[in-house]
């Protein structure tokens, strides 16, 4: 089918009319749909998180303890012992899940090659990503809790053991993007391996590690499940994170939601704002350092 | 006593050499008939990438302050012996060397020899500018801080003299902490061939420095090969048969071998001599039909 142009005249240029043109606007219209579809849930859970929890949230209520008696109404007491465990419990996770994940992924893609302990490793990493986080939870009930009591620590292994797999799998991805032409520029100056890895590797993919860890805190924060076996969900502010039965915003708000009192409700849904607010905090400082340690890729 | 006497001798003799003439001077590289001392020797070298035979039966000699051209048609291994004379080829899985490499009298494929030692003598510039996402001062004192060097000002120096040798100083000198990778492609090559400079190797290999750069960018750049020529060894591959007879004072010439029957092909090194010879009187048929432009 070619246009035929009269001698002198100028082609025509513009898109044919006919099924491409249809078949385009069709797709446009689903992809936009498909955005409108995503988008509604989240601003729902947005709208009814801030309705409901924006009145209760005030500077009494994130600082004060300890957590008041579920018969409480609203106004008394505040939510500092779960935002403070919170804090502990996740900054602990990270302590222990990024550095050994992202150690991880730098031997599976820098040091590992081909060989079947890197093959055993990275598919391990995948199954644990597979393992609900409840029973996460109960692993580490059984084999920590149930010897040394609850404790932060204890939370912080559960929370750990999710985040590693994560952490291990977005470095790994990013170390992967990093082009081998820089891997050889630093050999061809006499850098060892460990140099390369230290010195152009790392620095390449630091953007990429470190949003894909503040993903996986973020991620962690929110985790209920492997907590309600391994802190106990207490009332009052325990800042040692080590010993003695802890709490956290989401076990906080799974135990104020299971409450038929008003006030214990209202604190749930103040707890689920805090939540999603420190989240959200969180992904902000992860596009910030992000665009920081990238500063010299463009 | 004596000590002093030689060096008194030893100076009134410099003073009194005689200045070159200035037709030796203007003469082109590739006329002086004096070879200086062999930097690289390689015997029988094949180069193997697991089971396939990449090139073959490689012979010949590098001579210390010349430029030496690696020309031939695509896959005839030209780029995998140059990656053999710095041991980059060890970052291939699989790939191994047979024969003798001889770097200065060493072998380099002896057990024992690290291939670190052997890069911060021998060092690389690829064909595709692959600066660090870094500063350009950064990267110009990568190799000079790996090698352990930290007091500022002596980086200072080496990265004022290495942007000075690439000929790139005057255009960075006012942004040396922005990142290497705002450069153009002929500025970023010329960054790399200072970052390679900076560590003060021995030899620079440089594989197909200008396939990604215009006419102009390749003009400044054999203007600093040839600037550089004095204090370095340089090797250098090419696909553009008039940069070689531009800049190097030796060529080699390599070809493809067919087996039909396994239907493999294996690069050979066809022709090797100085640069005038090989353009102008070549020896083997091949190399006539190649640099007359009769054979791709």
């Amino acid at each position: 089918m070619t246009a035929m142009v009269a001698p002198g005249q100028a082609p025509d240029l513009r898109e044919p009319k006919g099924w491409r043109r249809s078949k385009n606007r069709i797709m446009t219209t689903l992809m936009v749909v498909a955005f409108v579809l995503t988008i509604i849930p989240l601003g729902f859970v947005l709208f009814t998180v801030i309705a409901k929890g924006a009145s209760i949230i005030s500077w009494q209520f994130l600082t004060g303890s300890p957590i008041p008696p579920n018969v409480l109404p609203a106004g008394i007491g505040g939510l500092w012992p779960a935002v403070l465990g919170t804090l502990l419990i996740t900054g602990l996770a990270t302590l222990m899940a990024v550095p050994l994940g992202v150690l991880g992924a730098i031997y599976l893609n820098e040091y590992g090659g081909k060989g079947w302990l890197a093959a055993l490793i990275g598919f391990m990493s995948d199954v644990m990503t597979g393992v609900p986080s409840i029973v996460m939870g109960l692993f580490i009930f059984s084999i920590w809790v149930l010897h040394f009591g609850y404790s932060g620590l204890a939370g912080a292994f559960a929370l750990g053991c999710l985040m590693l797999p994560v952490v291990i799998r977005s470095s790994y991805e990013m170390l992967r993007l990093v082009p081998d032409p820089l891997r050889e520029a630093s050999y061809a100056l006499g850098a060892t391996k460990s140099r390369v890895t230290v010195t152009v590797v790392l620095p390449a993919a630091i953007g990429g590690i470190v949003s894909g860890a503040l993903l996986a805190i973020a991620r962690a924060a929110g985790e209920t499940a492997p907590l309600l076996f391994t802190i106990l969900t207490v009332t009052t502010a325990n800042p040692n994170v080590f010993s003695g039965p802890n709490t956290s915003l989401p076990s906080q708000i799974f135990s104020n939601a299971t409450q038929p009192y008003v006030g214990a409700q209202d604190r749930g849904w103040g707890a689920a704002l805090t939540l999603i607010v420190i989240c959200f905090i969180l992904m902000i400082a992860a596009r910030v350092v992000t665009a920081r340690f990238t500063r010299y890729s463009r | 006593m004596e000590q002093p006497e030689q060096n008194v001798a030893a100076q009134t003799e410099t003073t009194t050499e005689l200045p070159k003439p200035a037709a030796l001077q203007d003469m082109q590289p590739s006329d002086v008939p004096v070879s200086g001392p062999t930097v690289f020797e390689t015997k029988n070298v094949s180069i193997y990438y697991g089971s396939f035979r990449a090139v073959t039966d490689v012979s010949l000699a590098i001579h210390e302050n010349e430029i030496t051209a690696f020309i031939g048609p695509s896959g005839c291994g030209k780029t995998t012996v140059l990656r053999t004379l710095n041991r980059m080829n060890d970052l291939v899985p699989g790939a191994r060397v047979e024969g003798e490499v001889h770097y200065r009298g060493a072998s380099l494929y002896a057990s024992g020899v690290s291939p670190i030692s052997v890069r911060r003598r021998i060092g690389m510039v690829f064909q595709k500018p692959n600066p660090f996402p870094k500063s350009i001062y950064d990267n110009v004192a990568y190799g000079p801080r790996i090698n352990g060097i930290r007091n500022k000002a002596k980086l200072d120096e080496i990265v004022e003299k290495s942007l000075h040798q690439a000929a790139l100083w005057d255009e960075v000198k006012n942004r040396l902490n922005k990142s290497g990778l705002g450069l153009s492609g002929g500025q970023a090559q010329r960054l790399c061939i200072a970052r390679t400079l900076a560590v003060e190797p021995d030899v620079v290999l440089m594989d197909e420095p200008c396939s990604a750069l215009d006419p102009i960018a390749t003009g400044r750049i054999e203007d600093l090969m040839r600037d550089i020529r004095s204090q370095y060894t340089i090797v250098i591959v090419t696909h553009n048969m008039q940069q070689a007879t531009r800049v190097s004072d030796r060529t080699a010439f390599y070809s493809v071998l067919r087996d039909e029957k396994s239907d493999t092909r294996t690069g050979v090194l066809v022709e090797y001599g100085r640069t005038a010879q090989i353009f102008e009187d070549p020896q083997d048929s091949r190399t006539q039909a190649y640099v007359t432009g009769r054979m791709g």
